[in-house]
């Protein structure tokens, strides 16, 4: 029975190893360039980037969490869609106007109080959920490619956001040319994660973003609603046989995304650690490396969590890099690799299989 | 008529970078590879060429300069291209992730190089490459339109259009290649090496988004900052504005120009600076135009049936 389990290996198990894989072949590219550029300092450079974000005590830790909450959400909302059969590229425009939409309630409605910030990330999330409706409802009803309406989408987003911000008196700081800070009250609380690491900027952002996490979880796998979606994005026309309204999935699983990107957006200019918009012709990376974020995490909620984890903590400790003399780019070269490589899960399926006969034989031989 | 010459410019400088890239990506397509990374490619081939300029500076005359600096973007982009190659035909990997990969990696690099190589992220360059064309240059109108102050590479585009729908309607490559997009079991059971077909198509858009890396830069700017503004994305909805149709892509890339050198320069020009509308309005437009014809024009869309899908051999 072992052995047939080893000669067969579950697809979650090919999808985990192919993700380490291209892990460590994203590394030694990253090691490759750096001695390549200079011999002397790559391996204290390299050994920075694994080793650097816990060199700083727990404010290198909080720092970990705080770069990854907006990418484990906009990784969410691409991995969602993943699940759901879609590709949403749009991400980054979702997560652009997100920011206009938490910015704008965070600047104009004082007077809140204590809600304020919650009415902020919700307002942030209707934006990016409007953001993700569209390609959705135009692949439901006319059947358009989501990848170039959302591709458009980003470009829309993104202009739309610098022009509301750069023409409205109220929100756009002249003198820095990007948005003003918004009202204290706006600002995310801080649920004591400011004792637990002092000087980091981590806030409860963090923690919406676990619980963003797990809601998605549940949704996908305990819920009719999680089935469906998921139905839709094995086969749409066999799940509309079935007696799924494939139409109404597809527009909720995109503005699910959306919402996602949105929120991960809003709790970035929330933050209040000196996050502005910037009105800068520029689509923002948050999204991009969401895309990063989701491909590594094989699409899962949980996956995508440890993914975001990761790429943070490469992120944090690529800033250390430049005491070497190193640029920070290291750091998405690197991602970028390990995101090629995760492409080649049929290559490393295929390995696995050959080392799993190549086991058998010799057991087999050894019998004999 | 001096407004109208700059706009006219203006609109070759915008028009002709979308239009060398979105004829790449048409022939990508045609053969059956989506090549979502065509920007990381542009920028790739722009930073070879831009960075030779840069190291060669004043040492050779303008138009040998910029020639030289046309191949090596060209080689660039097509070496760049054959890691999509792989990874979509050889290894049969999801084409939009290891796309999505290349256009990560191809910033970070070039930053990361420039830095390396000169300390600054920036890359100069010096522009001695506007030229006369003798003769033409003196006809009333149409000279000071498309013959003063010029770039080869305007005329490098039209070539390349002209070529290419004659490659893809005229010649047994072109069907050959069109036929792998569009049903690549029959063309292999035609004989046609499927493979290396596609393998020709994603290299043809590697040369073509190299090259027009480099033609988007060199007119429009003085410097290469990693960066060559969506055109590459652009470039693709260029594509599908244009139905996979080089004549239809050369009139959408047209139209994108035109909008992109109006919001770059309409408060130069009376007419529309006195209709109030704010340049964003401009940069917005060509999107939102994209998003309204791809409603109307996506039930029955002409992409080439089997694009995206990795072609196995076996499988039938």
């Amino acid at each position: 029975m072992a052995e047939k389990k080893s000669a067969k290996p579950k697809k979650s198990k090919v999808g985990l190893l192919s993700s380490i894989f291209a892990v460590v072949i994203g590394l030694l590219v990253g090691f490759i360039i750096l001695l390549i550029c200079n011999p002397a300092q790559a391996v204290p450079g390299f050994l920075t980037i694994l080793t650097g974000s816990f060199t700083h005590g727990m404010r290198g830790v909080g720092q970990i969490f705080y770069y990854a909450t907006p990418i484990i959400l906009t990784g969410l909302s691409v991995g969602f869609a993943f699940k759901t059969g879609l590709f949403n590229i749009g991400a980054p425009g979702q997560f652009m106007v997100g920011s206009l939409g938490a910015v704008a309630i965070g600047i104009a409605c004082e007077g809140l109080g204590p809600v304020h910030w919650l009415i902020a990330l919700l307002g942030g999330m209707a934006m990016g959920a409007v953001w993700g409706a569209v390609p959705g409802i135009l692949k439901a009803h006319f059947n358009v490619n989501e990848v170039i309406s959302s591709i458009m989408m980003n470009y829309i987003g993104m202009y739309m956001t610098n022009w509301t911000v750069k023409s409205s008196t109220v929100l756009f700081n002249t003198l820095r040319n990007e948005s003003k800070n918004v009202a204290v009250t706006a600002n995310l609380p801080k649920a004591g994660l400011d004792v637990l690491f002092p000087g980091s900027s981590v806030n409860s952002g963090f923690i919406i973003a676990v619980v963003a996490v797990i809601l998605i979880w549940v949704l996908l796998y305990k819920t009719k609603l999680g089935y469906e979606l998921q139905a839709c994005g094995f086969n749409r026309f066999a799940s509309k046989y079935a007696g799924i309204n494939e139409k109404r999935n597809i527009m909720m699983a995109m503005v699910i995304a959306g919402a996602l990107s949105g929120l991960a957006g809003a709790i970035v200019m929330l933050a209040g650690s000196g996050s502005h918009i910037t009105v800068k012709d520029v689509i923002a990376s948050e999204g991009f490396t969401g895309i990063a974020v989701a491909l590594l995490g094989l699409s899962h909620p949980f996956g995508v969590l440890f993914a975001g984890m990761f790429i943070a903590y490469l992120t944090a400790g690529g800033f250390y890099l430049q005491l070497f003399q190193f640029s920070t780019e290291i750091i998405d070269i690197i991602v970028a690799v390990i995101i090629y490589f995760s492409a080649f899960a049929l290559f490393v399926k295929l390995l696995i299989d050959k080392l799993s006969k190549k086991k058998e034989i010799s057991k087999e031989g050894g019998e004999k | 008529m001096q407004v109208i010459i700059f706009i006219v410019q203006q609109t070759m400088y915008f028009s002709i970078p979308l239009l060398i890239v979105a004829l790449g990506a048409m022939f990508a397509e045609r053969s059956g590879i989506i090549n979502i990374a065509m920007e990381g490619i542009m920028i790739m081939g722009a930073f070879t060429g831009i960075l030779f300029l840069n190291l060669t500076g004043n040492s050779m005359s303008g138009q040998l300069q910029l020639i030289i600096a046309i191949i090596i973007s060209v080689v660039t982009g097509m070496v760049f291209s054959l890691f999509h190659a792989y990874a979509s035909i050889n290894m049969k990997a999801d084409q939009t992730i290891s796309g999505t990969a290349l256009n990560m990696f191809a910033p970070a690099f070039a930053i990361f190089v420039a830095r390396v190589i000169q300390g600054v992220q920036q890359v100069q360059f010096t522009n001695t490459f506007r030229t006369d064309v003798p003769v033409l240059k003196d006809i009333p109108v149409l000279g000071p339109m498309f013959f003063q102050g010029a770039y080869i590479t305007t005329y490098l585009g039209i070539i390349i259009l002209i070529v290419s729908t004659v490659v893809l309607y005229r010649t047994r490559f072109g069907l050959r290649l069109r036929s792998c997009g569009e049903n690549p079991h029959a063309a292999d059971a035609a004989g046609i090496n499927v493979y290396k077909m596609q393998y020709a198509g994603t290299l043809i858009s590697g040369a073509l988004a190299g090259l027009g890396g480099l033609v988007f830069v060199v007119p429009t700017s003085v410097n290469f900052n990693a960066d060559v503004a969506g055109y590459g994305f652009l470039a693709i909805a260029v594509l599908i504005f244009g139905q996979w149709h080089p004549i239809k892509i050369f009139g959408a890339s047209l139209f994108f120009g035109v909008m992109k050198a109006i919001s770059a320069s309409y408060s130069g020009i009376p007419f529309l600076a006195g209709l109030g509308i704010p340049s964003y309005f401009y940069k917005m437009f060509p999107y939102i135009v994209t998003l309204v014809v791809l409603i109307f024009t996506s039930k029955n869309s002409q992409a080439p049936k089997a694009e995206g899908k990795p072609f196995d051999k076996g499988q039938r």
